[in-house]
C-alpha cells in the first residue's frame, strides 16, 4: 500500500523537488524566500487566502523559535501543515454502534465517485468487512452498469433499480437489505451534480432524510469526493454541499497525476471537513486512508 | 424567471428592470471594486505614480490567481500589462480604476483569442474528431453533445466508442447517442486502432461527414496510454484533436495541456462544466500554454448545452464580471422581436392578459433550465443567498402553467370574471388548490400595477431592458 502511494507521488516529484531544494538551502531567510514559498503553495492549489494565512503563521513560528536559516525552517513548515490537516476528527471511517455503517457519497460530476466507491468496497472487504453497494446514480447514462461491473470486480453485492428511478428508493431498499443481510457497510453512490444546482442539492437532502428515517443515526458518513486537480472551486463545492448535508469527510481522488490537491488545506481551514481517504491510481487497490504526514511530504516532494 | 425575480421584489416596490441594475452592481464587486478602493486611497495624495499602478496590478494578479489562472501565466500577463498600465492613459485619467479594468480586459481578450473559433470544415469526408483528456473531464458527454450540435447544423456525424477501459463507458455513449438521434459505432473491447479503422469504413459507406472518436480518459504522465493515443492519431489522421478540460481545474491545467499538446499536437480545446460557479481561469492557462483556441463550452447537463466558445465573454468571467452577453444571446434566440414589441405596447396600455403571460412564461422556459440561466447573470454567484430566496423551482412554473391552461379563453382575457366557482373548477382542472389560483390571480393583478409605473418610464431605457428579458 505504501509503495503505491510513493509510486504515485514519484510521478509528481519532478520540477517541484528541485524548487523546494532551492528554497530550503543553508542560507539566510530573506523576503524572496516567502515569495518563493507563496508560489509553491499556490501552484499546489492551496489557494490564495490560505496560502497567505499559512505564510503568516509560518513567519510567527520562525520568529518565536528564532530561526534564521532556511534549511531549519523546513521542519517548522511541515509541522505547521500537518497540524492544520490533522484536527480532532479521526481520519479513519466512523463505524456505527451496530452494523450496518451507512456511507453516502456525493460530489460534482467527473470527480470519480463511482470508482472511489468501488475501491472503498475493496479496501473494507480486505479488512474482513461485508459490504453492500447501492446504485444511487440513476441519472447518468450507464452509471448503474459502471458500478455493477466494479461490484463484480471487487466481489461486493449491489442493490439497483432501473435507470431514471428514484435514488432515495434505491437507498431505502439497499438499507433494508443491508440490515437483513447484516452487512458491515452500506455505501450509496449518487449522481454527480454541480453544487450550484439548488434542486439537485435538494435531492441529496432527501436521500439523507430517507436514510435517517429508515435507520436511526444513518448515514453515519457523508463523504464528499474532491478531484485533486480542482482549483479554488473545491472550496465552493465543500461549502455548498455542507450547507445541504453534514459532510463528515473528503475522499481526495486523482492524486496520482501531477496535481497535489492542495485545495483540501483550504477546505479544512474554512469548513473544518477532514480528508479521510485518498485515491492514488486506477486499480481497485489504489485507495487508502489519509495520512497528513504523507500528504504534506507529497506537497513538498 | 422574471416573474420570480419580480415576486421577490414587488414588496419593496421595485420594478423588474431595476433588478438588472442591482445585479450589475454586484458584478463589479470583485476586481473592479478592489481597484476602485486602491485608487480611491491613492487619489487623496494627488498625482498617481508608477508605484501606485503597481499596487493596482497586484490586485489584478490576486484576482487572476483566485480565478485559478496558472501563476506563471499570471506573471507573464501582469508584466506585459505593466507597461500599458503605467502609461499616460491611466496616470492622467480621472477614472484610473476603470482604465485599468479596460486595459486588463482588452489584454485578456487578446490572450484568449479575439474571434470565435469554429470546427474545421470537412474537405474529404469522413474526417475524425478525436476527443482526449483526463478522466472525468467530460469527454463522453461532450462527444455526444457535439454530435447533437453537428446534427442540428445539418451534418451527419458518427459517434465512435473507443474508451475500452472504463467500465460501461461504451454503454454510456450508446445511451447518449440514442438520445441525440446519432449513430454510434462500438467495436466492443478490441484495440482502439481496430475500432477506429472499422468506424472509418462504416462512415464512408453510410455517408457520415464527421466521425467523433471518444477516447478513454488518461493521465498525461501515463506513458503507455499516451503512446496509444499517439498511434491512434497516426492511424486516423484527425481533422481535429480536441482536449477536453474541466473548467474547475486548478494550477495543474498547464501541465495537462502542455503534455497532451506536445504529444499529439492539439487543434482545440473543449471547456466543460462552465455552468457551475468557477471563474474558469484554467481557460486562460490552457490557451496560453498551447496556443490552441477554445472551440466549445459545456454549459449544462442537457444534450443541447454545448455552445461555441466566446473568448471575450470568458475574459469577463475570469475577472468576475459574469456572462451577461451569453444571457442576452439566449434571450434573443427565443424571443420574437415583433411579438416583444406587441407585448411592450400591451404592457404600456395595460391590456396584457393571462394568455400573454403564459406565452411569455413559455418563452423564458425555452431558454433552458432556470438555474442555468441564473448562473449567467453577473454576480449571481455572489448574490447566491438572495437568489436562493427566489426558489428557482421549475415545479412552481409548472403549476402556473397548469393553472392558466385550465382556464377558458374568456377567463384568460378577462380574469376579473373568475368567481369562486370558476376558481374551484380551475383548481380541480390544474390539480392545484383554490389558494394557488388566488395567489396567481393576485400576483397577476399586482404585476399589472407594477407595469403601470413601468409604462411611465423613459422609453429608451425600457427598450434596452426589453432586450435583456423577454418579459416586461
Amino acid at each position: 500500500m505504501l509503495e503505491q502511494f510513493v509510486k504515485g507521488l514519484n510521478k509528481t516529484r519532478g520540477a517541484f523537488k528541485s524548487r523546494l531544494e532551492g528554497l530550503f538551502t543553508r542560507s539566510e531567510i530573506s523576503p524572496d524566500f516567502f515569495e518563493e514559498l507563496e508560489e509553491i503553495l499556490i501552484s499546489a492549489d492551496v489557494g490564495l487566502g490560505t496560502t497567505l494565512e499559512i505564510i503568516e503563521l509560518f513567519r510567527e513560528r520562525l520568529k518565536e523559535e528564532k530561526i534564521k536559516l532556511r534549511d531549519e525552517a523546513q521542519d517548522i513548515l511541515k509541522a505547521l501543515l500537518v497540524e492544520m490537516m490533522e484536527g480532532e476528527a479521526a481520519s479513519g471511517l466512523v463505524s456505527a454502534p451496530s452494523p450496518p455503517t451507512v456511507c453516502l457519497v456525493v460530489g460534482v460530476n467527473g470527480v470519480g465517485k463511482t470508482t472511489a466507491i468501488a475501491k472503498m468496497a475493496h479496501l473494507l472487504k480486505n479488512e474482513g468487512r461485508e459490504v453492500l453497494l447501492a446504485a444511487g446514480d440513476t441519472f447518468r447514462a450507464a452509471a448503474i452498469e459502471q458500478l455493477e461491473e466494479w461490484a463484480k470486480t471487487v466481489g461486493a453485492d449491489l442493490v439497483k433499480h432501473q435507470a431514471g428511478g428514484d435514488p432515495s428508493a434505491v437507498m431505502y431498499d439497499a438499507l433494508n437489505a443491508a440490515v437483513a443481510r447484516k452487512v458491515d457497510y452500506l455505501i450509496c453512490d449518487t449522481a454527480g451534480r454541480l453544487h450550484t444546482k439548488a434542486n439537485l442539492l435538494e435531492e441529496i437532502k432527501k436521500n439523507y432524510r430517507v436514510l435517517g428515517r429508515a435507520l436511526e443515526g444513518s448515514p453515519h458518513e457523508v463523504l464528499l469526493v474532491l478531484d485533486a486537480t480542482t482549483g479554488h472551486n473545491g472550496i465552493a463545492q465543500a461549502r455548498y454541499f455542507q450547507e445541504a448535508v453534514p459532510i463528515s469527510g473528503i475522499i481526495l481522488t486523482k492524486l496520482d497525476g501531477t496535481a497535489r490537491g492542495g485545495v483540501v488545506i483550504a477546505v479544512k481551514q474554512q469548513t473544518g471537513i477532514p480528508v479521510k481517504m485518498v485515491g492514488v491510481g486506477e486499480k481497485k487497490e489504489d485507495l487508502e486512508y489519509f495520512d497528513p504526514h504523507k500528504f504534506v511530504e507529497a506537497l513538498f516532494l | 424567471m422574471l416573474n420570480l425575480l419580480w415576486k421577490a421584489d414587488h414588496k419593496r416596490g421595485v420594478y423588474p428592470g431595476e433588478h438588472d441594475a442591482r445585479v450589475l452592481n454586484l458584478l463589479f464587486k470583485g476586481l473592479s471594486e478592489k481597484l476602485q478602493d486602491t485608487f480611491q486611497k491613492l487619489k487623496r495624495k494627488g498625482r498617481l505614480t508608477e508605484k501606485d499602478v503597481e499596487l493596482a496590478l497586484r490586485e489584478v494578479r490576486l484576482a487572476l490567481l483566485e480565478a485559478d489562472v496558472n501563476y506563471k501565466v499570471v506573471k507573464d500577463f501582469t508584466s506585459a500589462l505593466k507597461e500599458r498600465a503605467a502609461g499616460a492613459e491611466v496616470l492622467e485619467s480621472l477614472t484610473p480604476a476603470q482604465q485599468v479594468i479596460k486595459i486588463v480586459n482588452e489584454e485578456l481578450v487578446r490572450m484568449m483569442g479575439e474571434k470565435q473559433s469554429k470546427l474545421a470544415p470537412v474537405d474529404n469526408p469522413p474526417r475524425f474528431i478525436m476527443m482526449v483528456g483526463l478522466q472525468g473531464s467530460g469527454k463522453t458527454t461532450s462527444a455526444a453533445k457535439m454530435a447533437h450540435y453537428l446534427k442540428k447544423h445539418g451534418h451527419k456525424p458518427l459517434l465512435v466508442a473507443a474508451d475500452i477501459y472504463r467500465p460501461a463507458a461504451i454503454d454510456q455513449l450508446q445511451t447518449l447517442g440514442r438520445d441525440a438521434g446519432v449513430a454510434v459505432f462500438s467495436g466492443g473491447k478490441e484495440d482502439p486502432e481496430e475500432i477506429a479503422g472499422r468506424a472509418a469504413k462504416l462512415a464512408e459507406k453510410e455517408g457520415h461527414d464527421y466521425v467523433i472518436l471518444d477516447t478513454a480518459g488518461r493521465l498525461h504522465i501515463d506513458e503507455a496510454l499516451m503512446e496509444e493515443l499517439h498511434r491512434l492519431r497516426q492511424k486516423v489522421k484527425p481533422l481535429e484533436i480536441l482536449l477536453v478540460v474541466d473548467a474547475m481545474t486548478g494550477q495543474d491545467a498547464v501541465n495537462v495541456a502542455q503534455s497532451f499538446h506536445e504529444r499529439l499536437g492539439l487543434t482545440g480545446i473543449v471547456l466543460t462544466k462552465l455552468d457551475g460557479d468557477t471563474r474558469g481561469g484554467a481557460a486562460l492557462s490552457v490557451k496560453a500554454v498551447t496556443g490552441c483556441p477554445i472551440k466549445f463550452a459545456g454549459l449544462g447537463e442537457r444534450l443541447d448545452s454545448l455552445e461555441p466558445f466566446h473568448p471575450d465573454r470568458m475574459a469577463s468571467r475570469i475577472l468576475g464580471m459574469g456572462d451577461v452577453l451569453s444571457l442576452i444571446d439566449k434571450a434573443q434566440s427565443v424571443v420574437d422581436e415583433k411579438k416583444s414589441r406587441e407585448m411592450e405596447k400591451k404592457l404600456r396600455s395595460q391590456t396584457i392578459t393571462l394568455e400573454d403571460f403564459l406565452e411569455q412564461l413559455q418563452q423564458v422556459r425555452q431558454m433552458g433550465p432556470l438555474d442555468e440561466l441564473i448562473q449567467m447573470i453577473p454576480g449571481a454567484q455572489k448574490a447566491g443567498k438572495q437568489l436562493k430566496n427566489l426558489s428557482l423551482d421549475e415545479s412552481q412554473l409548472n403549476q402556473v402553467e397548469a393553472i392558466i391552461n385550465s382556464m377558458t379563453r374568456e377567463e384568460r382575457q378577462k380574469p376579473e370574471i373568475i368567481n369562486s366557482s370558476r376558481r374551484k373548477r380551475i383548481a380541480m382542472g390544474s390539480g392545484t388548490t383554490v389558494q394557488d389560483v388566488n395567489k396567481l390571480l393576485k400576483q397577476f393583478e399586482q404585476m399589472k400595477k407594477v407595469f403601470k409605473q413601468f409604462g411611465a418610464m423613459d422609453k429608451g431605457k425600457a427598450k434596452k431592458m426589453g432586450k435583456m428579458f423577454p418579459f416586461h
